[in-house]
């Protein structure tokens, strides 16, 4: 690893600040035991140095994504150093480009039959480096790795792999999933394009710029509503703890209130203190009690990107209530339980929900006064001193009465609202945004990404 | 000592650690630091502790959390029963002698309190056993994440020093550095302190060649062949949604079916009969199921 040429240390502390700019608490003590993972293990085995950093500088699974993407960058490999790679003169013409890729294809198509991976990692990084350079001046020396996967088409390699592979196979059952692992590793393959794509633009244009801006921002921070296919799967696996944890911590409020009966064991053992006496009697705790949860969420066009987040939650919500009522609304409400119960975990909802008709009457705009009335004439039973309402949605009411009165009815009947808003809060209260008169009755906070959660998780009990 | 030998002695006791794993055990020795191991259920967290006890010769003191445990289960209790039979016997000796209790009441009080918070009415739990313990010990502090936060506070100071401060006692400082390891199955998140003192390592399920060899180590009889075929099936079915992905030990477990089955290949009917081994719910089986077309 020729390119580590500053002290190690330095090199660390940089590529800790690179860490903490995507969000990671990577703070002095994790350098010093970066360094110390370092030393111990020396420079020259890449992925072990990669194994030893993340353990002194990760806390969490979530975060490894933009580790590696990271490490990438300020480790790179020798891997496909450029003079290894049987460059052609460079390929001007669009025939020569697509007969270029055409020879690529083929030699993919093999490597991924045989699951070559030396082979699929040299050809990744000759993929990139032959189809995706950038053709323009200003860009010079820089690569695309969206221009050399669209060039490519790794996907249309499937069907040929799959004819070239069948040999092991036979009729054995196992063919019968071969296609699959063949996609999952053509997906690898495109992975290791964009990393390479990455570690050959740190060199030509610094690593601190490509680790800034080539990095996509971990599950953290990533807007709900930008969310893309693979962040949600890791959003999915977020949440899921996260709801754990709300779901714990809305049942120890209630558990701190609760004394129980006088536990006999704790009391003889407080009396030594005062020579057998018991003074002060120890209360058995009651065991935690399950809250019940409704959820009033609003599934306009407005939010529609925040609605996979809505969903994700509340799937991951469900499992952790004794009872779950999950009501969506755009101008009207209509109970989606069943429709959650039903669905498999981890199922996508958006397209169902999108049929819903009875979220909408009259208009398709959202109005949160009638759907709050709405669900006050229809819904309220649902609603008991035991019930924690959980209110997701933006507030953008289009100008309509905001019925505070309905929401004053909800909030004295039930035992905590809490409102989340997935706008940014500096918008809050601008054109039809209702939020200065809802905030004025319940909690509202912002959480427009897996970190606001976390806060608000954190917020609704600080131990 | 080296990341290969780390990797060689736990093979040898039966664990057999990628090579992520092993550097990371390599390093938490190297720097005396706890080992925070975080993964799905069943990818070997716990057997990984217990496989570097083995290694190491080590005594294995684990603590196993559950809901509701507390400091007199994790760290040491003081036994009552027996203080309060000293309490007594002392009283009525002191009686029989005197024919009174009167005068000197409080003296006594005091004297028989230095005698009853002595170690001899001390009950160790894991964690204090593991500081006291005059042998190696590996610490195995499972499934924190089951335990209430409050757990986590009495945690820090044995993570940080290595030490235990008894009121009556004093502090009581560990002669070993033990080699500690804290899971999780991540159902609760884990404070931040506890994080911050610990290396981390998530566990993920094994690379299919991996995997291979563990099942081959594990069910030496089964033919590779099969083998190969079981942990592909396996590798298949953790990529579909499911309400629990198969574990290693399901890996293991189905690959003991089918050599008592004597299949020497898997066939539709084979793996439709016996999914129940390897997906404990039954809509993950019939999405399996669904899945591979072998309805
Ligand atoms: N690397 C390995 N080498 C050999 N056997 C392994 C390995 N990993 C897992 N196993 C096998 O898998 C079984 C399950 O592992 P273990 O109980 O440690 O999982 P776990 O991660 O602690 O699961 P849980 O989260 O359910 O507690 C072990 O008993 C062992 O047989
Ligand atoms: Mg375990």
């Amino acid at each position: 690893m020729t390119v580590v040429q500053l002290p190690l240390t330095r090199h660390l502390v940089d590529f800790g600040r690179a860490l903490r700019e995507h969000g990671l608490l990577v703070g002095p003590s994790e350098v010093i035991d970066a360094a110390s993972a370092a030393e111990a293990l020396g420079l020259q085995d890449r992925e072990r140095l990669r194994a030893g950093l993340a353990a002194a500088l990760l806390r969490r699974s979530g975060e490894r994504r933009v580790f590696d993407e990271i490490f990438d960058v300020y480790f790179p490999s020798a891997v496909g150093d450029p003079t290894e790679l049987i460059t052609p003169p460079t390929l001007l013409d669009a025939d020569e480009r697509r007969e270029h890729a055409a020879m690529l294809r083929d030699q993919l198509a093999a490597a991924l039959a045989s699951n070559d991976t030396a082979a699929l990692q040299r050809l990744a990084e000759q993929s990139l480096v032959d189809l995706g350079r950038l053709p323009n001046e200003a860009s010079a020396g820089a690569f695309s790795a969206a221009q050399a996967l669209d060039t490519l088409a790794p996907q249309t390699s499937l069907a040929a792999a799959l004819q070239a592979g069948t040999g092991t196979d036979g009729p054995l059952f196992t063919a019968a999933f071969r296609r699959d692992e063949l996609r999952s590793r053509i997906g690898e393959f495109r992975a290791a394009v964009e990393s390479a794509a990455r570690r050959r633009n740190a060199e030509v244009r610094g690593r601190q710029r490509i680790s800034r801006y080539a990095v996509r921002p971990s599950t953290d921070r990533t807007l709900f509503i930008l969310a893309g296919p693979q962040e949600l799967a890791e959003l999915r696996a977020t949440i899921g703890p996260l709801a754990r944890k709300l779901a714990t911590r809305l049942a120890a409020k209630r558990r701190r209130r609760n004394r129980g009966q006088i536990d006999l064991r704790n009391t003889l053992r407080r009396s030594l203190a005062t020579g057998g006496i018991p003074v002060r009697p120890a209360y058995r705790i009651r065991p935690p009690h399950k809250p019940d949860l409704v959820v009033l969420a609003d599934f306009s066009s407005s939010v529609a990107g925040f609605s996979r987040f809505t969903i994700l939650l509340m799937q991951a919500l469900q499992a952790q209530f004794n009872k779950v009522r999950i009501i969506g609304f755009v101008n009207v409400c209509s109970d989606l339980t069943e429709l959650f119960a039903s669905a498999p975990p981890g199922s996508d909802l958006t397209e169902e929900i999108r049929d819903v008709r009875e979220m909408t009457r009259w208009h398709r705009n959202s109005d949160y006064g009638s759907a709050l009335a709405d669900f006050v004439d229809n819904h309220l039973d649902a609603v008991t001193p035991r019930s924690t309402v959980l209110i997701l949605g933006d507030a953008r009411s289009n100008h309509t009465d905001p019925r505070i009165d309905a929401l004053r009815v909800i909030r004295d009947r039930a035992r905590t609202v809490i409102w989340l808003n997935p706008e940014p809060a500096r918008s809050w209260g601008s054109g039809d945004s209702e939020t200065a008169v809802y905030g004025q009755v319940v909690e509202m906070h912002e959480c427009a990404t897996i970190a606001h959660l976390r806060q608000v998780v954190s917020r609704l009990l600080p131990v | 000592m080296s990341v290969e030998t780390v990797q060689e002695d736990l093979a040898g006791s039966g664990y057999l650690a990628s090579d992520a794993i092993a550097t990371t055990v390599f390093l938490a020795e190297q720097l005396g630091k706890p080992l925070l191991v975080e993964g799905p259920a069943g990818v070997g967290k716990t057997e990984l502790a217990k496989a570097v006890a083995r290694a190491r010769g080590a005594r294995l003191i684990r603590l196993q959390c559950y809901e509701g445990v507390d400091e007199a289960r994790a760290l040491y209790e003081w036994n009552h029963a027996k203080q309060l039979l000293r309490i007594t016997a002392e009283r009525a000796a002191g009686e029989s002698a005197s024919g009174s209790s009167g005068a000197d009441g409080d003296s006594g009080w005091a004297s028989v309190r230095d005698d009853i918070f002595t170690d001899e009415f001390l009950l160790a739990r894991p964690l204090l056993a593991a500081i006291r313990s005059e042998e190696p010990v590996v610490l195995l502090i499972d499934e924190l994440d089951k335990a209430d936060v409050e757990i986590e506070g009495l945690l820090l100071e044995v993570l940080s020093d290595f030490a235990i401060t008894v009121p009556e006692l004093g502090t009581i400082e560990a002669t070993h550095t033990p080699f500690v390891v804290v899971t999780s199955n991540a159902t609760r998140e884990l404070s931040e302190a506890l994080r911050r003192r610990c290396l981390f390592l998530h566990i993920d399920y094994p690379s299919p060649e991996l995997e291979q060899q563990i099942v081959e180590a594990a069910v030496p009889d089964l033919p590779s062949a099969l083998a190969e075929s079981v942990v592909r099936l396996v590798a298949r079915l953790r990529e579909l949604p499911l309400r629990k992905s198969p574990s290693i030990s399901e890996t293991i477990d189905w690959a003991r079916t089918l050599l008592a089955l004597g299949a020497s290949d898997l066939s539709p009917e084979i793996v439709r009969d016996n999914l129940g081994v390897l997906l404990k719910h039954r809509d993950d089986i019939e999405r399996a199921a669904a899945s591979l077309d072998i309805h």
